[in-house]
Order: structure tokens, then C-alpha cells, then sequence
């Protein structure tokens, strides 16, 4: 029997080793986000705009041309550069603290606008890099830095719902929420981001995932336990679902 | 051969841009800059290659303009005091990660909301970097509406020849008033030379990172020395300063932009009874023009600093004359535009104390 090649490394990810902590999500999605610019064909077409926060180091990591944004500013810097390059490809990767809390504004107004740009949203419910303060996704009752006791809705606010509120907004084409959690929820990750991309290849629009990523470190459990924390609490606050998508009607 | 054409000096920078290859623009509205932005709207709107947003917010105009810049666009934002404090964030970014953009700051009273007056107030922050961090910004400030032509196609040489943000400090009056100008002739966009380090995608070649997060602190020493380096060389290419009236000068009036013009007026006054008067008028604020300085205190011992501020650029003449010569300053803050009269009367009460037995 002669040996068959059935996993490799994508074509679009360096030969870097990742800093992420063991179990967290970051890794996975970067495989997945260059299998896909990878399998589209996008790879020398493609710019990447990586946040501040955990993978603040992404463009250490994806093998196309990456602009670090400063901390929220990925949707406006990836407009800039897609309204000047329309035929190019255009990705932020963004944590829940960057897009939903200091970027707010540009996220919301990015999508209003329909800049046609692809943002991938990795949302784990807390400030990692940081140390593991509240985030503006950190669920009730969940233990953070800045929490202790469990997040209150009357002393903190609650989670806010971001991608829901970006799906109101005129100019968003798609809106998924996936996890990475399982086999089963990862490969739904891959096809909701070859979706998203394909969306702007085919200029329609905003197009964003956002991506339930477990943070063993932060949430203090094992990286198993915390893929199933995702299913058992974050869920309930961010159920897995296709929140928006005018695209059922296009061929893409 | 260009006519020469009557325009308000807001207009005047939104057209020599546009004819510099500035094919992105993003701003917010605040006053007294608003017809800049408007001008850009419709000036870009005639073009196939442009891009005009109004943006969000001041901080996502000025984080667009990073991103038409890594894709290698000459690109434009414009503002006035409290929103080029918003921009600062991004300013800080484009001179660490060495892209080119030109930033306009039509300056207001101030702090705070302060008003809409014309002033100076914003001289420090302009100059001394205004973002966090060890950087400096190159900031012309021009006087005459010919000079905003000139000073904006040299703005976006500058930014792209050093691949760091400039500044182009006016106030309300200068943006408002209208005078005759020539335009520079046309560039087209694709025909400025390639830059080596644009974000369009790795075809054929490696990929790009364009970043400023640099964790290895050895490394972050390193690339803040590379960039005092280029402000050093910056500070040999760029001394710009009008001189007028100094040869015989006994007393120099030091000032920039609207002050400058005010100060000229009190000079003329004060030359017709026989004051030996001069004028030296920084259009670089940052390089401040030390050689120009210095050639004139060969010769002049005293300096009367006039600034629509309570004193923040005398603090560079002291700098560079505080051994050699004797320095006074007046200023009026909060949008108080001065007469000529006035600053005539300031010069005269000087003038007198030192040189009336010897005239």
C-alpha cells in the first residue's frame, strides 16, 4: 500500500508555530481561514487585517499580505484598503472585545455602509490577551478578572448581541454563528466562511461569521470542558444559527 | 499655462490635492473645515479612481485613510482641534508603521469644544507628535492662499518620500478667505513612482506586513532609532521660513500663518515711522527652521514671538535663541484675532525701550 497524503499544512499559513495557549480556538480558525483562501484560490489576491488582542500576531501566521489596525479600527482600515483595491480580497479577524466593544462604531458602520469586506469575529466571551477581564460578550454569571462573582447584569450590563444587531443593519448580506467546538461545528465554520468570502468575491457585501472559540486559560477549565461550556452555557446566550443571509435568492 | 483663479482657501488645499494624486479622502463634519470635506465630495465624485467616505467618526475617517495607504493611495483626512485629538490614535499608527498621509488641521479655540475662532492653540500638539509615543509629524503651516497650493502638493511629496504623516496646520480665517492662485499642474496617480511596500496581494512575490506591535524590545529600540533617523534627516532636508524685512532689521517678529499675516500688517505700519522691523515666518513648524533662525540672530539680538496662543512655539525660538538673544513674547488665545494696530503698539512699546536714542 503506497502512503496517501491526507493532511497537510495550507498553502496560506506559514511554517510558524502558534503562541496561542493549548485548546484555544485561535489556531483552528486560522487553519480553517487559509484552507478556504486556499481552496477559493484568493491567496495572492487576499489582505488580511489582524486586531489587537490574542491574534494580534495573526499576520505572523497567514501567509498573505497582512495591516495590523489599531485596537477596533480593523473594519474602517479594511475599508480604506478595499475601496482602493475593489478587486481584491479583504478580511478583518477580530476579537469580541475589538468589534464589540472599542469598535463598535466602525463594525456597526462598516456593515450599515455594505463595505464589501469579509469580518471574522472570534468570540470568546472574554478579553484574553489581556488577562481575562469582562468582555462585552462574557456571559451572565460568568467568573472574569474584572467579574468577580459572576457577571451582573445590574452592576455590569448584559452580553450585548452584535452580530443580531449588525444583521438590522441595511447594508450586511450574511451573518452566521458558528463554533469550533466539535468536528461537526468546525466543519460549519469552514463552509460559513467559504460563504462569506465567495459573498464578497461576488461583491454583495458585508459578510461576517462570528466564531464561538473556547479559552481554556481565561475560563480556568480544560480545553475539553471548555468546548463543552460553549455548548452548555455559551449557547444559550448565542445560539449557533444563520442570523441573516440575502443571498438564498443568488446563485454565488 | 494655469490661470490664476479666485478661491477660498479650504477649496484651494481640496483642489492642489486632488491634482497631487490624492484619490482618498475620509473625514467628519466639524467647523471650521467643513468645506474641505465638502469640496473633496465633489471633487472625488468626478473622478473614476477616487474614493470619498464621510466617515463614522474622526477616529474611522483617520483609520480608513491607514487603510487607502497600505493599499498605496495618496490619501487625505482633514479636521479641526478636538477631532484631530480623536485622530491621534491613527496619527500615532502611520508614523509607526512609516505610511504616508496628509492630515489638515484647521485650528480652533480651545480646549475642549473651546470655539470656532481662529487660533494657534494647537502648536504642541502638532509638533511634539500629538499620539503616544517617540514620533514627530512634519507640519507646514502655510499663510497665503498661493502657499496652500504649494504647501499641499508638497505635503503629499514629503509624506510619501519619508512614508510618514503630515500635517497642514490653518485656522478658520485661512481656510475662508479667498485670494487668487495658481494651480500646480495635474498628476496622475499611476504615474507616481511604485512603492515597495504596498498591501495588494502577494502575487509573485512574498507576503507583506505592514504592523507596530513589536514585543522584542531590542527590536522596538531598534525601529524607534530607524525612525529618529529619518527624523534627522527629515529635520536636514526641511527648514522652510520666509524672512522679511531682516536685513536691517534691529527687532524680528517671529510668527506662522495668520499670525504672520497680522504681524506683516503691524510691520508695514511700524517701517512707515522708521522702525528697523523684521518678520521670520516658519512655514515648518516641525522641523522648526533652527538654521533660519540662527542665520538671523548672526545679526538681530531680539525677537518678539507672536502666537494666537499664550506662548507655545517660543518655546522652540528659546530653544534655538535663548543664549544668543533676548526673546519677548505676546499672544492672544480663545479666537482673539489681533489687529495689525495692535501688534503695531506691542512692537513699538518694545522698539522704544532699547533703540529710541540711537534712531
Amino acid at each position: 500500500m503506497t502512503a496517501q497524503l491526507v493532511f497537510k499544512r495550507p498553502r496560506y499559513l506559514k511554517k510558524t508555530v502558534f503562541h496561542y495557549c493549548p485548546g484555544c480556538g485561535h489556531s483552528i480558525i486560522h487553519r480553517l481561514v487559509a484552507e478556504v483562501i486556499e481552496e477559493l484560490g484568493i491567496g495572492e489576491i487576499t489582505i488580511g487585517v489582524p486586531p489587537a488582542g490574542c491574534a494580534v500576531l495573526a499576520y505572523d501566521y497567514f501567509d498573505v499580505d497582512m495591516g495590523e489596525a489599531p485596537h477596533g479600527r480593523g473594519p474602517a482600515v479594511a475599508t480604506g484598503i478595499k475601496r482602493m483595491l475593489p478587486d481584491r480580497i479583504v478580511f478583518s479577524y477580530q476579537g469580541d472585545g475589538d468589534i464589540a466593544a472599542i469598535g463598535t462604531a466602525e463594525t456597526i458602520h462598516a456593515a450599515n455602509r455594505g463595505e464589501n469586506i469579509t469580518v471574522i469575529f472570534v468570540n470568546n466571551s472574554c478579553y484574553g490577551m489581556t488577562g481575562g477581564q469582562m468582555a462585552p460578550t462574557t456571559v451572565v454569571g460568568q467568573e472574569s478578572t474584572t467579574t468577580p462573582g459572576g457577571r451582573d447584569i445590574k452592576r455590569d450590563g448584559a452580553p450585548i448581541d452584535l452580530s443580531e444587531m449588525l444583521a438590522l443593519a441595511r447594508g450586511s448580506v450574511y451573518i452566521e454563528r458558528t463554533s469550533v467546538n466539535s468536528i461537526k461545528n468546525i466543519v460549519k465554520t469552514k463552509k460559513a466562511l467559504t460563504k462569506a468570502f465567495k459573498i464578497q468575491m461576488s461583491g454583495l457585501g458585508f459578510s461576517l461569521v462570528e466564531i464561538l472559540s473556547p479559552c481554556p486559560t481565561n475560563w480556568k477549565l480544560s480545553p475539553l470542558d471548555s468546548c463543552k461550556w460553549i455548548d452548555e452555557t455559551i449557547t444559550q446566550t448565542f445560539p449557533l444559527k444563520v442570523i441573516k443571509d440575502e443571498t438564498i435568492k443568488t446563485e454565488l | 499655462m494655469n490661470d490664476k483663479v479666485l478661491m477660498r482657501g479650504t477649496h484651494i488645499i481640496g483642489e492642489t490635492a486632488v491634482r497631487s494624486g490624492c484619490r482618498f479622502y475620509a473625514g467628519y463634519p466639524i467647523t471650521p473645515q467643513n468645506e474641505l470635506t465638502e469640496y473633496m465630495a465633489g471633487a472625488i465624485a468626478k473622478l473614476k479612481d477616487g474614493t470619498f467616505i464621510q466617515a463614522e467618526s474622526e477616529i474611522a475617517a483617520v483609520n480608513m485613510v491607514i487603510g487607502a495607504s497600505m493599499a498605496g493611495a495618496r490619501a487625505m483626512t482633514s479636521s479641526s482641534s478636538p477631532g484631530i485629538s480623536l485622530k491621534q490614535e491613527g496619527i500615532s499608527f502611520l508614523a509607526a508603521q512609516e505610511l504616508p498621509a496628509v492630515i489638515v488641521n484647521s485650528m480652533r479655540g480651545g480646549p475642549g469644544l473651546g470655539n470656532i475662532a481662529p487660533t494657534q492653540g494647537d502648536y504642541f500638539q502638532a509638533t511634539r507628535g500629538g499620539g503616544h509615543g517617540d514620533y514627530r509629524c512634519i507640519v507646514l503651516a502655510p499663510a497665503y492662499s498661493q502657499e496652500l497650493a504649494d504647501i499641499t502638493r508638497r505635503a503629499f511629496e514629503y509624506a510619501d518620500r519619508f512614508t510618514t504623516p503630515v500635517m497642514i496646520l490653518i485656522d478658520g480665517m485661512m481656510g475662508q478667505m479667498m485670494e487668487p492662485v495658481v494651480f500646480p499642474e495635474p498628476i496622475d496617480p499611476r504615474e507616481l513612482p511604485p512603492k515597495s511596500w504596498v498591501l495588494d496581494g502577494a502575487k509573485g512575490r512574498p507576503s507583506r506586513i505592514i504592523k507596530s506591535l513589536i514585543l522584542d524590545v531590542v527590536k522596538e529600540e531598534e525601529h524607534n532609532w530607524k525612525l529618529y533617523r529619518k527624523y534627522e534627516n527629515i529635520k536636514k532636508e526641511i527648514q522652510e521660513a520666509e524672512t522679511y524685512l531682516t536685513e536691517d532689521a534691529k527687532l524680528v517678529v517671529i510668527a506662522y500663518g495668520t499670525a504672520a499675516r497680522i504681524a506683516k500688517g503691524a510691520i508695514k505700519r511700524v517701517r512707515d515711522i522708521g522702525l528697523k522691523v523684521g518678520l521670520l515666518r516658519p512655514l515648518s513648524l516641525w522641523p522648526f527652521p533652527r538654521r533660519i533662525l540662527d542665520d538671523t540672530s548672526r545679526f538681530v539680538k531680539e525677537f518678539l514671538v507672536y502666537e494666537m496662543n499664550t506662548g507655545q512655539m517660543v518655546e522652540d525660538v528659546e530653544l534655538a535663541l535663548k543664549r544668543s538673544s533676548e526673546i519677548h513674547f505676546y499672544g492672544r488665545p480663545g479666537g482673539i484675532v489681533s489687529t495689525p494696530d495692535e501688534i503695531a503698539k506691542v512692537i513699538t512699546s518694545l522698539y522704544y525701550r532699547r533703540h529710541l536714542e540711537e534712531d
